[in-house]
């Protein structure tokens, strides 16, 4: 299972990357092994605002549904409109498919999330 | 072994016909006259156009691509797949039945009424509830009805803020979605480490806004919920009312009854519990039952007897309403009604003792060979875990798809979501111990399978009409319906 | 013994032994002492095959069946021909002994004549995705008003025209009810929706607006305009249409319905006192991910053969639990493959020759009974194969006077409709003679 280093995760296995003022939010590989082949993505309009935790899509495998949880609170910039036709980059390259990017609200929010580091330790005690 | 089918309209050829229809007597009339071009249709569906012999090969070599109770073991968890007895398909085809039109005069229709009148009573008396309503055509719509009447209790007597209900997390997904579609906040409640509902974690959960608590007693995994009494009193203390969910009936009738055990709203699944075929998918009956305080609230019309005639009332102001047309799947309900005829009080009791003597059989012949998920007396089903086989590489999916190989049916996989792995058996009554005894010794190969030739799992089925389906791209890129070329 | 249970007495003893018990009392010990059935229940001894047939022959013999009586009898349930064939597919025990199709590689057959009536239903409506069937065409069309929700979120409003089949109604009403939506019904004038009223009602908070082609009075409706009534507030379209007349009437898909669904029952099925039957349901590709129920998907296996699944299951309950677009579980199968068998015999000029003889025999009694001094055709407007009288009398002193000419007469409107006072809706499908009709006109015509 990979882990990227230099960005941040959720306890929910999403992924932030921060550039400049904007936040890309996308799931884990251990989200997308988990999950399965996925199917079918939905995801926020443009310029809908969202607080930080809220469900603010779906994403749909064969035999399982999950909520995507946003992961810092803000204005959604652009939803990543491929993923609605080919569903399956998440399975084949999670972290290069970005879902939504998010105009950061609060920097202080990213205090939250857990370094690669945290985040491996984590996923070690889930799968215990 | 594999081999595919055309679709009937890659088989129609123009002119072919398989129809035949009295002559047209009144060629005077131009529906073009009377129907303005505007309504009419511009271009025909593309029906096809065989000939009667070829419709007929089509449909009986599609039946010939699918197994049925009538074709081998169909041991498929929580749906109760025993025989379909052949009388039943016949008495359910009498015309005075089938060509009785649902609007007709009541005083037309005297043995509809009398058989929907019986039937309420054979089912109250199995079940110890008061009364039955037959209009909900399956399972999921009984619960939705059941659902509807707790509201509308509630409602009467100004307990609007009663809006959770509680669902242990092993119920079936009809449940919630049933609930949440009546707009009831729905609660999980845990399962104990014994699969049954965790009273510490109910206690906790239960409050002034409890509507009711919907349980499957046996539940899914299998097990009687022991702690019935305690449950039934926890939730009534609050005001709120119990549901059962009747998909398991089966192995408990004649022996305790849902109503003595505190249960307030029932539904049943006539093709379920009693033997009516599950044709596919549908179409079923699920009849609700309530207690006397709830027989207002049932949809209407109820049956009522004045005198030797029988007459429908829709006099009930306090009813729901309909939840479905007419009076329900009315063919259904003749043949469950003569199933019941068939057994009697002692073959309904007999049928119990035998569908849980035969889970418990096959329970412990296979849990040396399986993981089991809760070492216990079961009843009528019981959930073996994939988990020993997995280790290997060979999950759950494939011991199924292995399992075709040997012309059975598999269990119910991946439920209930409480067991990792789960292949949750339910072998039925009506199976003989040579059966049981084929299957299990079916199973064991297939464990041995596992760890000697995984991938002969893996890689199943090998003797079926089609391999594996890839249902990752049927969702990803879905192609519901054939489309003409031209 | 019985005939359904195999075990012998030696069979139990083996079992029992397997198990490690010595008495069938050992396996019900979880039960609470104090609420076990202590007697035996009161369900009657035994019946063998035999009594069973008579006691059942005895039943349906009280009723009086259409078979009996020549009949006008329709209102949403009607008696069309059913060709022998479909019966003998329906008792091939692979099929009706099936249950839902979980395990594709053993379910081909059925999933294939799934998607093949997916495929008729869609050449049917004009529309893009059906589902594998609801349960009836009322339940259908309480789920097209739930579907319309939830594609509309925040949108409470569900409007229904009163030319709709009042049992449909009732069962809308009562579904409204319990998910609080609000229902608001818009009028008839002239026999068909009132598009004017429709057009002030519709709002942005309306989710959907329901309509039935051809109206529960038989008459037709303008559907396009309505389409742009409705489109123009947002909301979506869903008609409600009788499968025999789209052999004929333009696709509701095609005038700019959103959601097409009907009374399947007309298709092949006996009219079995209501049920079972079967509702369909489809819609445009837009909203294919709304849609409630099972849907059967083609795809392939790993050496590249055709075959079928159910898809898009993460809309269902078994997944999406509390989530799921509807609750539905069990559907009408058997009921939607008699409904495809119908449709392959019949076929492209088999439908069309149906519901061209049908509205011709409505059309003919019209005519007739137009003539008739104490009757009069109620709507003016054109009609399929139904249409409202309005008599001299009450429709229940008619049809008592018809009964004893064998004829089972029309539907009473004025119980549904008070401004309809001696209303009579008679049905005319292929069945009905020539003969038939001019009977039916010279009996009304002896009523005094």
């Amino acid at each position: 299972m990979e882990i990227k280093e230099g960005i941040f995760y959720t306890e929910s296995h999403e992924w932030v990357k921060v550039e400049d003022n904007t936040a890309y939010i996308g799931i884990t590989d251990f989200a997308q092994d988990a999950l399965g082949e996925i199917v079918f993505v939905e995801l926020p309009m443009e310029g809908e605002e969202f607080a930080q935790k809220e469900a603010i899509g779906v994403i749909e495998s064969v035999k399982a549904v999950s909520d995507l949880y946003v992961p810092v609170g803000g204005e959604i910039l652009e939803s990543n409109e491929d993923l609605y036709d080919a569903p399956e980059e998440l399975n084949n390259a999670p972290y290069e498919s970005w879902m939504i990017a998010v105009d950061l609200a609060d920097e202080s929010q990213l205090d939250d999330l857990m370094s690669a580091e945290e985040y491996e330790n984590f996923c070690k005690e889930e799968e215990e | 072994m594999r081999k595919e089918k055309d679709l009937i309209f890659e088989m129609s050829k123009p002119g072919r016909v398989a129809f035949s229809l009295p002559q047209d007597e009144l060629e005077e009339i131009d529906l073009t006259d009377e129907i303005p071009a505007k309504y009419l249709r511009d271009e025909d569906p593309e029906l096809p156009e065989v000939s009667e012999l070829e419709a007929v090969r089509h449909f009986t070599e599609l039946s010939t691509r699918n197994h049925g109770v009538d074709s081998g073991f169909y041991p498929l968890g929580s749906c109760t797949m025993k025989y379909n007895a052949k009388v039943n398909e016949d008495v359910a085809r009498l015309a005075g039945f089938t060509a009785t039109h649902p609007l007709q005069d009541e005083k037309m229709v005297q043995g509809n009424l009398e058989l929907l009148y019986q039937m309420d009573q054979m089912l109250s008396e199995i079940t110890g509830m008061d009364r039955f309503n037959m209009q909900p055509a399956a399972g999921a719509h009984g619960e939705l009805t059941g659902l509807m009447i707790m509201k509308a209790y509630h409602k009467q007597n100004g307990n609007e803020d009663k809006n959770e209900i509680i669902v242990p997390d092993s119920a079936h997904g009809t449940n919630p979605a049933s609930a949440s579609m009546v707009g009831f906040k729905v609660v999980e409640v845990e399962s104990n480490k014994e699969g049954l509902v965790d009273l510490a974690a109910l206690k906790e959960v239960v409050s002034d806004k409890t509507a009711g608590l919907m349980l499957t007693n046996p539940n899914t995994v299998g097990l009687f919920e022991e702690d019935i009494l305690e449950i039934a009193e926890l939730i009534h203390d609050e005001g709120g009312l119990l549901y059962y969910d009747g998909a398991n009936l089966n192995p408990i009738m004649g022996q305790v009854r849902p109503g003595d055990m505190g249960f307030d709203v029932i539904h049943l699944n006539l093709h379920k519990t009693f033997g009516t075929p599950h044709g596919g998918g549908g179409p079923g009956s699920g009849p609700v039952g309530v207690k006397e305080e709830l027989v207002k609230y049932l949809p209407k019309p109820l049956v009522e007897k004045d005198g030797a005639e029988y007459y429908f009332d829709y006099d009930l102001p306090d009813s729901i309403g309909k939840v479905r047309s007419y009076y329900g799947n009315f063919g259904v309900v003749v043949k469950a009604y003569a199933y019941i005829l068939a057994l009697g009080a002692e073959g309904i009791k007999q049928v119990s003792e035998d569908s849980v003597l035969n889970a418990n059989y096959l329970k412990e012949q296979l849990k040396e060979h399986y993981a089991l998920a809760y070492d216990r007396i079961c009843k009528h089903e019981f959930v073996l875990s994939g988990k020993k086989q997995k280790k290997n590489g060979v999950k759950t999916l494939d011991i199924a798809k292995r399992l075709l190989d040997f012309g059975v049916h598999p269990p119910t996989i991946y439920f209930p979501l409480i067991v990792d792995e789960a292949l949750m058996i339910e072998p039925t009554e009506t199976e003989t111990v040579e059966t049981l005894d084929q299957f299990i010794e079916t199973m064991i190969q297939i464990a041995r399978e596992a760890e000697e030739e995984p991938e002969k799992v893996q890689q199943a089925p090998h003797n079926t009409v089609v391999g594996r389906l890839d249902e990752a791209t049927a969702a990803r890129k879905p192609k519901l319906r054939w489309k003409s070329e031209k | 013994m019985f005939p359904y249970l195999p075990h012998t007495q030696e069979d139990r003893a083996k079992l029992m032994e397997g198990v490690g018990i010595t008495k069938i009392d050992e396996l019900f010990t979880d039960i609470p002492e104090e609420v076990k059935l202590d007697r035996e229940l009161d369900l009657g001894q035994p019946l063998s095959e035999l009594e069973i047939k008579e006691k059942m022959k005895e039943l349906s013999g009280k009723n009086d069946n259409l078979e009996e009586y020549t009949s006008f009898l329709g209102a949403g349930v009607y008696d069309h021909y059913i060709p022998s064939a479909i019966d003998h597919i329906l008792l091939r025990s692979e099929f009706y002994t099936a249950y839902t199709p979980y395990q594709a590689e053993t379910s081909q057959g059925y999933l294939q004549a799934i998607f093949e009536y997916q495929t008729l239903i869609c050449e049917l409506t004009g529309l893009d995705v059906a589902n594998a069937s609801m349960y009836d065409g009322a339940s259908a069309i309480a789920e097209a008003a739930l579907m319309s929700t939830a594609v509309k979120r925040r949108r409470k409003e569900i409007i229904i025209s009163k030319a709709v089949s009042p049992e449909s109604r009732e069962v809308l009403r009562t579904y409204c009810d319990a998910v609080d939506l609000e229902l608001v019904e818009v009028d008839y004038k002239d026999g068909v929706t009132d598009s004017e009223q429709l057009g002030e009602l519709v709002s942005e908070k309306t989710a959907g607006v329901i309509v039935q082609n051809p109206n529960f009075f038989g008459q037709l409706e303008d559907l396009e305009e309505m389409a742009e009534i409705v489109h123009q507030a947002g909301a979506l379209f869903t008609v409600s249409a009788d499968p025999v007349s789209l052999a004929l009437l333009e696709a509701p898909g095609n005038l700019g319905a959103d959601i097409v669904v009907g009374e399947g029952q007309a298709l092949g099925n006996p009219l079995n006192f209501g049920g079972p039957h079967l509702g369909f349901l489809a819609t445009t590709k837009k909203n294919m991910r709304r849609i409630p129920g099972r849907v059967i998907g083609e795809t392939e296996d790993e050496a590249g053969n055709r075959g079928y699944v159910m898809t898009l299951q993460t809309r269902e309950q078994h997944i999406r639990r509390e989530r799921a677009t509807s609750n539905i579980c069990s559907n009408q199968a058997l009921n939607a493959l008699a409904a495809t068998v119908y449709l392959t015999l019949l076929g492209k000029e088999g439908l069309k020759e149906v519901a061209k003889q049908s509205a011709k025999k409505a059309h003919y009694a019209a005519q007739k009974i137009n003539q008739l001094e104490d009757y009069e055709i109620v709507f003016n407007g054109p009609f399929f194969k139904e249409f409202a009288v309005k008599a001299h009398k009450s429709v229940e002193e008619i049809n008592e006077e018809l009964l004893t000419d064998n004829i089972i007469g029309g539907y009473d409107l004025e119980s549904d409709y008070a401004d309809l006072e001696n209303g009579m809706l008679l049905a005319f499908t292929e069945k009905r003679t020539k003969a038939e009709i001019d009977q039916l006109v010279a009996q009304l015509e002896g009523v005094k």
